[in-house]
């Protein structure tokens, strides 16, 4: 059973992220929209949290907060709202973070 | 593949309705169903059609009325919490003798047997919300 877990909190404001993290088993991806592509930012102090997992973060969020895509950690995916029902449809189930 | 959304959050909190009316679009532009779309708590001011925002920004309320009119979606508010915020229908305003609807076109109030019944008979089930 993989799991797309949509996280939409800065991690800088709450701890869903971190929630999330705790939940994620191998297969799984984590999807950051809304504020918290924040946490996909190189050099912010939580990068550290996704370190290994499958990571896909929302462009328009991001772009709509001022984030380049140069600016995020290796390994991170880009996705417009196609790829994100792209990835709702992959995974066996979805749980959104609230 | 069949899809039902659950949204909880109303138009100018944060970005829940707005994020949930951006998959919708996209999943319908490549070709999914959305089997319901079901607002919750404070979700159920996406369907009142009286708000009346600037000319330049989005109208939440009217973009939601105009895809279910396309598209023929269902949305469904949650009664309960419509109740509490003032979102009435015709058979709302009659049984709490209310003298006024505010129901926006191609939503209807429903029960929570709703998000029930579309968890089930769709093959996901999207939450966006606060």
């Amino acid at each position: 059973m993989s799991i797309l877990h949509i996280v939409n909190k800065s991690p800088y404001e709450k701890n869903s992220l971190d929630t999330a993290v705790g939940f994620v088993k191998n297969g799984d991806t984590v999807l950051l929209i809304e504020d918290a592509v924040y946490a996909a930012a190189k050099g912010g102090s939580v990068a550290a949290k996704l370190d290994g997992l499958d990571v896909s973060v929302l462009g328009s969020d991001l772009a709509a907060r001022g984030i380049a895509e140069d600016r995020l950690i290796d390994g991170v995916s880009v996705v417009d709202y196609s790829g994100f029902v792209d990835l709702v449809e992959a995974k066996d189930s979805t749980q959104s973070w609230l | 593949m069949k899809f039902t959304i659950q949204v909880n959050e109303g138009p100018y909190q944060h970005q829940a309705a707005d994020s949930a009316y951006n998959f919708v679009k996209a999943a319908l532009e490549k070709g999914h169903d959305i089997f319901r779309v079901f607002f919750y708590h404070d979700g159920v001011n996406n369907g009142t059609r009286l708000t009346t925002p600037p000319q330049d920004d989005r109208h939440v309320v009217d973009r939601w009325s105009e895809l279910a009119r396309e598209n023929e979606i269902d949305l469904v508010i949650c009664v309960a919490a419509a109740q509490r915020r003032g979102i009435v229908d015709a058979g709302e305003a009659e049984r709490n003798g209310k003298d006024a609807t505010n129901i926006a076109d191609g939503f209807r109030i429903s029960g929570l047997g709703q998000l029930i019944e579309g968890a089930v008979q769709s093959d996901r089930l999207v939450v966006f919300g606060d």
